[in-house]
């Protein structure tokens, strides 16, 4: 984990590198809104060791642990020296101040408003947002104890047409709002976009296979999302530093200009340049966030402002802000015992953190919606997990997180997550339960599974994908459709839907029945011509992401050699699983068009379901995972990142069961495909643990990037309420049921 | 060797939260010599079964769940599991050898005082009884079931006697148990158990109606609404005074 590079500052010949390289200069950047923004740049005459030693002296005046972190940027090292697990109850937290209710009224007003008004309250038209681009905005200025909006008005929606300049008309006109004209010229005569690049680059098969669906949801019209940036090193180190630490990477990269030096050195400017406009950011609310926090309430407002930056940036379909809680409880716990702030004081922050974290809305069309059922922001934060000493990492914060369920009422952003351990302290897993049942409010997810693999700093970026905070970042790649692929192995690559040619023309199978054998050939051949054709197309999205639509802000908060993950994902495993099951263990026939298409089935007996632990069909599956991985693996991935695979759609499981005929597990066409790994909708029969122990099969090595298995419980059938069982307990001392009877 | 037990299973479920503590793995047995009014699973009411299961494929799909249902156990209901004690026996006989929590959940009806040789082997092997005792007065239990509660009575010191764990389980249905004479009579029942961990009142609904109508059955109570949660609790409260008193 310790792949910091450059982060350590005691060379002095790199130092004076360092200052031949950036110039001190006043340059001008315009913001296609006719203003011209003055940046800033002095910082760069500074002299670093005075930076470094100043905040070094800073710390010392903290009280706060020093170690590694005090060197180099590590943040997690600052949060293992310095937290305070937290063992005890919810007795401790506080009820929302005033100033928090009348905000959040304010905003509920807002919210109603803009549903009233069709689905938005407001959309910036001709302002291309970028971090400096609005002035500064408030809900009431007075109440705010957290400061900073996307635009310079709550809930009016920001400008951003990197991704796509047809993306933002269409966000535009389906709300009745019209682009400005000259931005619109801007973005097609001047200014190419992602998505332009991308469609420059494609390849008539890669069209094809979109249009028909076979591959779906991709980002190539919209922001990839899935990177979250380390925010909490504003906090800790102030801009100055981070700056500091990026010319030296900058510096670092000399010698011989290969393509991939000159992409990441130009990027490290792009990410000076963002951190700098951070700071002018700051300004803007008359912060300065060029040096460290010097208490917990600028704690939560400098690690916001680089939230702020992000959003302000990146319209990308997940916009996470990581692991914080722990890290922010560090600063309260401080200023709790220094007598700075009250309980009261503490959750008053953090209220309203949340508050505005509620508030971040992006302009999106329709069909995004569709496909992501709403207009999620997915502001993942994880919560707890446990320390690779064994201690928990639950601290009072994480309480105060929940608890926002409670004094702000239950939201769907951000996405709480609790990282589970069977080791969380048991007054945790009970204040969690509790806000579970009474907010429907909390993500839960397998902590001991992934911290083998990434340590305890990680944090799940949008709803599975976890990452390194600062260290790792994924490529987003949407679905590969492992249903429709099954269709086109029996039609030899001819869509069922819209009868073209869309695979390779391999030989169909012409007979009346389908043998499992020759199918599993066949889709073999299938899989591997999608697997090549799905990576490669990604290949082109990233490429043209990193150049078009770079978020330098993120990555501005990242290390210089950053683990990339290339996250491929899959639809309809069960779909398939049963399919194939059917085909093996009953007798399925094949019913065709006038032109020889086969276009639907009839299952003939019955066969084994996958979702009910039953490895006849559960082996299915898993090979299919396995399968389809290995081909994966076979290719080359952009800029090197290491191939990994979800299984997880949670909404768009619906549009692509659209796009997918019939399948020869009886499935109708467009009935939706499950989500994720999900059995098919009533085809579990035994019960959720039978159906999960089908799901727990999966290997998690084959699907790094997240397996999901949702399923709804109607309330009474996860349990009794207390107050009708196991309460004689209390009356007849007998202790607690569990373990007692 | 002996000929292997089959069980007539009605169905299984894997994540049971509402038949004993924990998350349990829940067999429901086939066959229920009562015919209460309110009974909500008219289904298992029938001695055959299509699903017929040895207590290896049982534990052998239990393992398969083992994880998820760790912190709970193994519940066997129905149906009346005592209409097949020799099989409830045998799968809790190998489930204690597992280390496995084993609930009986029944209604006691099928004891009888005179020859207790089965039901002794049986509670050898069991961790805890759920006693669902249908109504505390002899007549109306008649009225509700079409059998006695006598013997329902007197299972229920016989297990206290043991010393084996149980809760106790009370359907409250308004106009039938919902009434604060009979409620206090029961716990007053109650007060003379000795290893009685817990109560489960259970408001009656009426959320069987449409297995009745699929069956071709004639739904009783169909004139009486479901107990409110305002009801139950009081019902408990009449329930608890009684223990006390």
């Amino acid at each position: 984990m310790d792949s910091v590079y450059g982060s350590s500052l005691h060379s002095d010949e790199k130092i004076s590198d360092k200052k031949n390289l950036m110039e001190n200069k006043n340059v001008t950047k315009p913001d296609f809104s006719g203003k011209k923004v003055e940046i800033n740049r002095t910082i760069i005459n500074n002299d670093i060791r005075s930076v470094v030693s100043q905040s070094k002296k800073m710390y010392a005046e903290t009280e706060f642990v020093s170690g590694k972190w005090t060197d180099e940027i590590n943040v997690r090292d600052f949060i293992q020296r310095n937290y305070t697990p937290y063992d005890g109850d919810s007795s401790f937290l506080a009820s929302p101040t005033e100033a928090t209710v009348k905000l959040w009224e304010k905003c509920c007003d807002l919210f109603k408003k803009e549903r009233e008004n069709g689905g938005v309250l407001d959309m910036d038209t001709k302002i291309v947002s970028t971090i400096t681009s609005h002035g500064a905005g408030y809900i009431d200025k007075d109440l705010e104890k957290i400061v900073g909006l996307q635009t310079d008005a709550p809930l009016k929606r920001s400008l951003q047409p990197f991704g796509g300049i047809r993306m933002a008309e269409g966000a535009c006109n389906s709300y009745g709002y019209e682009v400005d004209p000259e931005v619109k010229e801007i973005f097609t005569k001047y200014r190419k976009t992602h998505n332009q690049g991308v469609f420059d680059a494609y390849t008539p098969e890669m069209r094809k296979a979109r249009h028909a669906a076979i591959l779906t949801g991709l980002p190539d019209a919209y922001g990839r999302g899935r990177i979250i940036g380390d925010y909490r090193r504003i906090a800790l180190y102030g801009i100055d530093r981070l700056i500091l630490d990026k010319q030296e990477q900058h510096a670092s990269l000399d010698g011989e200009m290969t393509p991939e030096k000159i992409q990441l050195k130009e990027e490290i400017a792009e990410q000076i340049n963002a951190l700098r406009e951070m700071i002018e950011l700051g300004k803007i609310y008359g912060l300065d966030i060029s040096k460290p926090a010097r208490n917990a309430k600028e704690a939560v407002q400098w690690l916001y402002f680089g939230y702020l930056s992000a959003v302000k940036e990146q319209n990308g379909a997940a916009m996470s802000i990581g692991r914080t809680s722990t890290f922010l409880d560090i600063f309260i716990e401080r200023d709790l015992r220094e007598g700075i702030i009250t309980e009261v004081e503490a959750q008053e922050l953090i209220d309203q953190f949340i508050m505005k974290l509620r508030l971040v809305k992006f302009a999106r069309t329709p069909e995004y919606n569709s496909l992501f059922s709403g207009d999620p922001t997915w502001v993942t934060e994880s919560i707890g997990g446990m320390g690779i000493d064994g201690r928990h990492m639950v601290t009072k914060n994480s309480f105060r997180y929940l608890h926002t369920l409670e004094n702000l009422g239950t939201a769907p952003e951000p996405n709480m997550t609790v990282l589970w351990s069977t080791r969380l302290p048991h007054n945790f897993k009970q204040y969690a339960a509790h806000i579970s049942i009474t907010t429907s409010s909390i993500q839960y997810e397998n902590d001991d599974l992934m911290r083998a693999t990434h340590g305890d700093d990680y944090a799940i970026a949008c709803c599975v994908s976890s990452m390194v905070v600062g260290k790792e970042m994924q490529f987003f790649g949407a679905r590969a459709n492992l249903a429709k692929c099954l269709l086109y192995a029996i039609n030899g690559g001819v869509d069922e839907r819209l009868k073209e040619q869309v695979g390779p023309k391999y030989r169909p199978i012409t007979s009346e029945y389908l043998d499992f054998d020759e199918v599993m050939s066949k889709y073999d051949d299938m899989m591997e011509w999608l697997a090549g054709l799905y990576v490669n197309t990604l290949n082109v999205i990233h490429y043209m992401h990193d150049k078009y639509c770079y978020e330098r802000s993120q990555m501005a908060l990242h290390d210089r050699d950053v683990k990339r993950y290339f996250a491929t994902g899959i639809a309809g495993l069960s779909v398939v699983a049963d399919s194939l099951s059917a085909i093996k263990y009953a007798k399925v026939k094949t019913i065709r068009d006038e032109n020889g298409i086969v276009v639907d089935y009839e299952v003939e007996g019955d066969y084994p379901k996958y979702g009910n632990n039953d490895d006849r069909v559960d082996s299915l599956a898993v090979n299919l995972v396995k399968t389809f991985m290995s081909k994966i693996r076979k290719h080359y991935t952009y800029r090197n990142s290491i191939p990994t695979m979800s299984i997880l759609t949670i909404t768009s499981n619906v549009v692509y069961g659209k796009k997918t005929g019939n399948t020869p597990d009886g499935r109708k066409s467009g009935v939706p495909l499950a989500p994720g790994a999900n059995p098919m909708h009533g085809r579990d029969s035994n019960g959720a643990a039978a159906s999960l122990a089908s799901v727990s099969k999966l290997p998690f090595g084959d699907a790094q990037d997240g397996i999901s298995n949702t399923f709804s419980i109607i309330p009474n059938a996860l349990g009794k309420d207390e107050v009708f069982m196991g309460d004689l307990a209390i009356n007849l001392d007998c202790g607690c049921c569990e373990g007692s009877c | 060797m002996a000929e292997e037990i089959i069980g007539n299973i009605h169905s299984i479920e894997s994540c049971g939260t509402v038949d004993g503590p924990g998350i349990r793995f829940v067999v429901f047995l086939q066959g229920c010599p009562m015919r209460c009014l309110y009974c909500h699973n008219p289904d298992t009411w029938a001695t055959y079964s299509n699903k017929k299961m040895s207590v290896a494929e049982i534990l052998s799909q239990y393992d398969g769940v083992k994880e998820f249902v760790k912190n709970g156990g193994l519940t066997v209901t129905g149906g009346e599991p005592l209409m097949q004690t020799d099989f409830v026996t045998e799968l809790f006989k190998e489930a204690k050898e597992k280390g496995i929590h084993t609930a009986l959940d029944t209604s006691g009806v099928l004891f009888n005082p005179a020859n207790t040789d089965k039901i002794d082997l049986l509670l050898k092997y069991t961790d805890l009884v759920m006693l669902d005792i249908k109504h505390i007065d002899d007549i109306e239990h008649k009225k509700l079931t079409g059998h006695s509660n006598k013997n329902i009575l007197e299972f229920a010191k016989y297990v206290s006697d043991k010393g084996i764990s149980m809760w106790i389980r009370h359907v409250v249905v308004p106009e039938i148990t919902y009434n604060e004479k009979y409620l206090t009579e029961l716990g007053e029942f109650i007060k003379t158990l000795k290893t009685v961990k817990a109560l489960d009142v259970l408001p009656y609904h009426d959320m069987a109606k449409s297995k009745y109508k699929e069956l071709g059955l004639r739904y009783e109570l169909s004139d009486t609404p479901p107990l409110t949660k305002e009801q139950a609790l009081e019902a408990r409260g009449y329930i608890l005074n009684g223990i006390r008193k």
